[in-house]
């Protein structure tokens, strides 16, 4: 799979809104079949690198290919082959369940009947049969990003492009969804998402790119990232409140890094046990202990810090 | 004001009001487009008077009324747009306003939270719609005096009477925006707005409507408005404005009755 | 189960006219909400010209220019009917469809070009104001307000009335920066384009000043246009000259909206 011909290939991309930079030059390759996600906190860079990969919003420097053709002179031919899941859902109001993927189909040259059918096929596949003859309106915020699913596939698009797909959703809905996601996945089509849930991104993708004021600033799969940029392991041990400084300079030295949070320690080790039982060893008694695997949420954290963005 | 445009652009006199939760933001703001729409907001009544009384009233000529008075056509009309226009706004800012702000904005779950009470809202509501209505009424009888369409005595008592047309379809208007469903209703409303407009006296004594007609009409909110108004700005004598008074003060109590009972269902659901 | 397969993949051809299927989208939202709108934009013009052709023309002894005043005047309400559909129809609608509902941000994501876009919901624009006036034209008919064949006219000048005002219209409400600019355009531009634009009474009764301002409004070329369809007399001004004018309009229109659209969706 890595020898085929990258589907999205970006070169020193660089997006300006007057300026002020939202992309500052990033290198990215995405090939046939895979799941490709872009994290970051808010601000990061990130939806506009979805815009430009949508080709509706032209580059401000740099390269771009997609499905190896130029996004700012074969943008409808491209777009033909994309299908595009937004941030907020932008459905039709006025129009039903059913014909909001019909009347999307005719935008790409789908005759009538064809879309019928593979309006049919979509809502089971989402799971919305029941409802396509419902007014948009009163469905749940689940459901409506389940229709905006489909109607991202209703051209058998090559590259889904998905914008935080499961932001505000509750927890049945994010993982039905994921699970029709995967499946899009088994069938070869490539998924290109933008999330800040780290759950989401070890679920879904192969491999991904962490973003931060508009740079990569790490690449690879979830657990190779995890790997490069965390310990097996983490200890999180809280002490009676205020007392985290005092305790801390104690704690020196053990495991691979140690990270002071107002409300408790982090202990970054390869071996949580054997690094509780060193802490215990010194005397402390902490108020509570957890030992946790790592996750990608310790990475995104570590690179791109805790402050909040905005 | 409803006018001669048609009624589904009514919403434009509501529409910006929906954002009423930011008008409060702008007053102290002062530079959003929505304060020119309120200030200009008089203007509208007045480009009536001119097309209509003046460039269409150059056609008609004068007018005799059934007393027997001769009076211009503007002198015969402006009262009927003072009427209409206080009649529009108060609609306007009690219906579509209120109604988004209940349904969409979620305004007054905010507000009902708190000790005020639903009735409490709906007069606050009430009031800065009056307010409003007023200083457009004021402005339109000082328009009307310096047009030499009425005396500046008789200006000062159609104030008064201006301002109660205002507060009995304001209070209408509370009460019948308890029971609008969707947007789609105001289009219903406005084009009931738009017919009253046309067929109240407005624009043709009543007396010109065939008999059955004219009854009917005479029985309309707006037509006993137009005739107070019209009343006292040509100088009439008699006493039918008692029954014009009365009318709209029992308009008034009704309508706040029946909104208060709606709101207090339909907010503590 | 959806067959998404690359092997199963039909690959989907570019629609051969897209401005089309933009077209197809609002009408099919409009075959369930045209009833609400029947009421405004067409029997209310009806009622005008019972309420005012009929009731104020009794009062008009001498009539315009030895016409009867409802004749003169129901081809001043077909024009003005024409311009408030066409103008309602390219505000609120595309305010929303930018920031509401942001329809056209989902079409800009199909293979769809913004001139695709923009010219699907023109089309649409033109299709409300056209029938809206075509009825009315039929029933002012019956009335018996219609005294020549020429009035057959009057359809392809409220199309190209429509579109000289909705092209610019559009371009107005995509630049909006809140709803409260499309109740101001009303109150400055349509209100008094309605009321002074020669549909009620004849513009040459306005002072100079007002009377050349109202001979630019385009609205007064449709409406000089539709009377003389109508009565079946010569316009006032040549009928060349209202058309350059008109598509002058439109012309105009198209690019500042098709400039507006793209500062919105290109960005």
């Amino acid at each position: 799979m890595t020898t085929a011909q990258p589907l999205i290939q970006a070169r020193g991309l660089v997006k300006r809104f007057g300026d002020f930079t939202a992309v500052d030059g990033i290198d990215v390759e995405v090939r046939p079949g895979e799941a490709f996600g872009f994290l970051g906190p808010n601000g990061a860079g990130k939806s506009s690198t979805m815009r430009m990969v949508g080709c509706i919003s032209p580059p401000s420097g740099g390269e771009l290919r997609i499905l190896g053709m130029d996004p700012v002179r074969d943008g409808p031919a491209i777009r033909a082959r994309l299908g595009v899941c937004p941030q907020l859902d932008n459905l039709d109001p006025e129009l039903t369940v059913r014909e909001n993927l019909t009347t999307y189909a005719r935008y790409f040259g789908i005759p009538r009947r064809v879309a019928r059918e593979r309006a049919a096929e979509l809502l089971d596949f989402v799971q919305l049969t029941e409802r396509a003859d419902s007014k948009v309106e009163p469905l749940s915020g689940g459901m409506k990003r389940r229709l905006t699913i489909a109607r991202a596939l209703v051209n058998n698009p090559e590259i889904v492009l998905l914008d935080e797909p499961t932001t505000g959703l509750d927890p049945q809905a994010r993982h039905l969804v994921w699970e029709r996601l995967f499946r899009l996945k088994q069938q070869g089509v490539t998924l290109v998402l933008t999330t800040h849930y780290m759950d989401e991104a070890e679920q879904l993708c192969d491999r991904l790119v962490v973003m931060d004021g508009g740079r990569i600033v790490a690449e690879g799969s979830p657990r190779a990232l995890i790997e490069q940029h965390s310990t097996r392991e983490v200890v999180e041990l809280r002490f009676a409140a205020d007392s985290q400084e005092a305790f801390a300079g104690k704690l020196d030295g053990l495991g691979e890094r140690v990270e002071v949070l107002p409300d408790r320690i982090l202990l970054y080790v390869a071996d949580g046990d054997a690094a509780v039982a060193e802490v215990t060893a010194l005397g402390l008694v902490p108020a509570s202990v957890l030992v946790r695997r790592s996750s990608l949420e310790d990475v995104f954290l570590h690179l791109t810090g805790r402050t909040l963005v905005d | 004001m409803v006018g001669l445009v048609l009624p589904r652009l009514v919403s434009f006199e509501g529409a910006p009001r929906r954002s009423a939760s930011v008008a409060e933001r702008n007053l102290a703001a002062l530079k959003s487009a929505y304060w020119l729409v309120l200030i200009s907001g008089f203007l509208e009544p007045v480009l009536y008077l001119f097309s209509i009384g003046i460039g269409v009233g150059a056609l008609v000529g004068d007018l005799t009324l059934p007393g027997g008075r001769v009076v211009s056509y503007a002198g015969f009309v402006a009262p009927a747009m003072l009427a209409s226009s206080a009649m529009t706004g108060a609609l306007a800012e009690t219906t579509f306003n209120f109604f988004g702000k209940m349904k969409y904005m979620k305004l007054y779950d905010g507000i009902i939270a708190t000790p005020v009470q639903p009735f409490e809202i709906a007069l606050g509501e009430l009031g800065w719609a009056m307010i409003r209505g007023s200083l457009y009424s004021a402005a339109f009888l000082v328009v009307m005096v310096g047009m030499d369409l009425t005396s500046v005595g008789r200006a000062a008592t159609a104030f008064p009477a201006a301002v109660l047309v205002g507060f009995a379809f304001g209070a209408l208007g509370m009460a019948v925006a308890t029971f609008m469903r969707s947007w789609q209703d105001f289009d219903l409303m406005g084009s009931a707005q738009f017919t009253l407009f046309l067929f109240s006296g407005t624009f043709v004594p009543a007396e010109a409507y065939p008999a059955v007609l004219r009854w009917v009409v005479e029985l309309t909110p707006l037509y006993r408005s137009v005739h107070l108004i019209r009343g006292i700005s040509v100088g009439a004598t008699g006493w039918s404005w008692l029954l014009d008074v009365a009318y709209l003060l029992v308009l008034t109590g009704v309508g706040l009755l029946v909104a208060s009972r709606r709101m207090g269902r339909l907010l503590y659901k | 189960m959806v067959d998404v397969s690359v092997a199963g993949r039909v690959r989907p051809a570019l629609p051969r006219v897209p401005a089309l299927a933009v077209l197809a989208h609002y009408l099919v939202g409009y075959r369930r909400t045209w009833r609400a709108g029947v009421f405004s934009s067409f029997l209310l013009p009806v009622l005008t010209v019972v309420g005012f052709g009929f009731g104020v023309g009794a009062y008009v002894d001498q009539g315009v220019g030895g016409l009867r005043y409802l004749d003169w005047l129901v081809p001043g309400l077909i024009a003005s009917t024409a311009m408030q559909v066409a103008i309602g129809e390219s505000t609120w609608p595309v305010l929303s469809n930018f920031r509401w509902i942001k329809t056209y941000f989902a079409q800009s994501a199909a293979p769809l070009r913004v001139g695709d876009i923009l010219a699907g919901h023109l089309a649409f624009v033109l299709f409300r104001a056209f029938t809206s006036t075509a009825a009315f034209l039929l029933v002012t008919a019956l009335f018996g307000a219609v005294r020549s064949p020429w009035a057959v006219a009057v359809l392809p000048v409220v199309l190209l009335l429509s579109l000289a005002v909705a092209a610019p219209t559009f371009a107005f409400s995509a630049w909006a920066p809140s709803d409260s600019y499309l109740a101001l355009l009303f109150r400055f531009a349509v209100i008094p384009m309605t009321l002074f634009a020669g549909v009620f009474f004849p513009v040459e009764s306005l002072p100079s000043g007002l009377r050349q301002l109202a001979y630019a409004t385009p609205l007064w070329h449709g409406v000089d246009l539709c009377r003389a369809a109508t009565l079946g007399v010569a316009p006032q001004w040549s009928v060349p000259g209202h058309l350059l004018y008109l598509a002058a309009w439109a012309i105009a229109g198209w690019l500042l909206a098709r400039r507006a659209f793209r500062r919105e969706l290109v960005v």
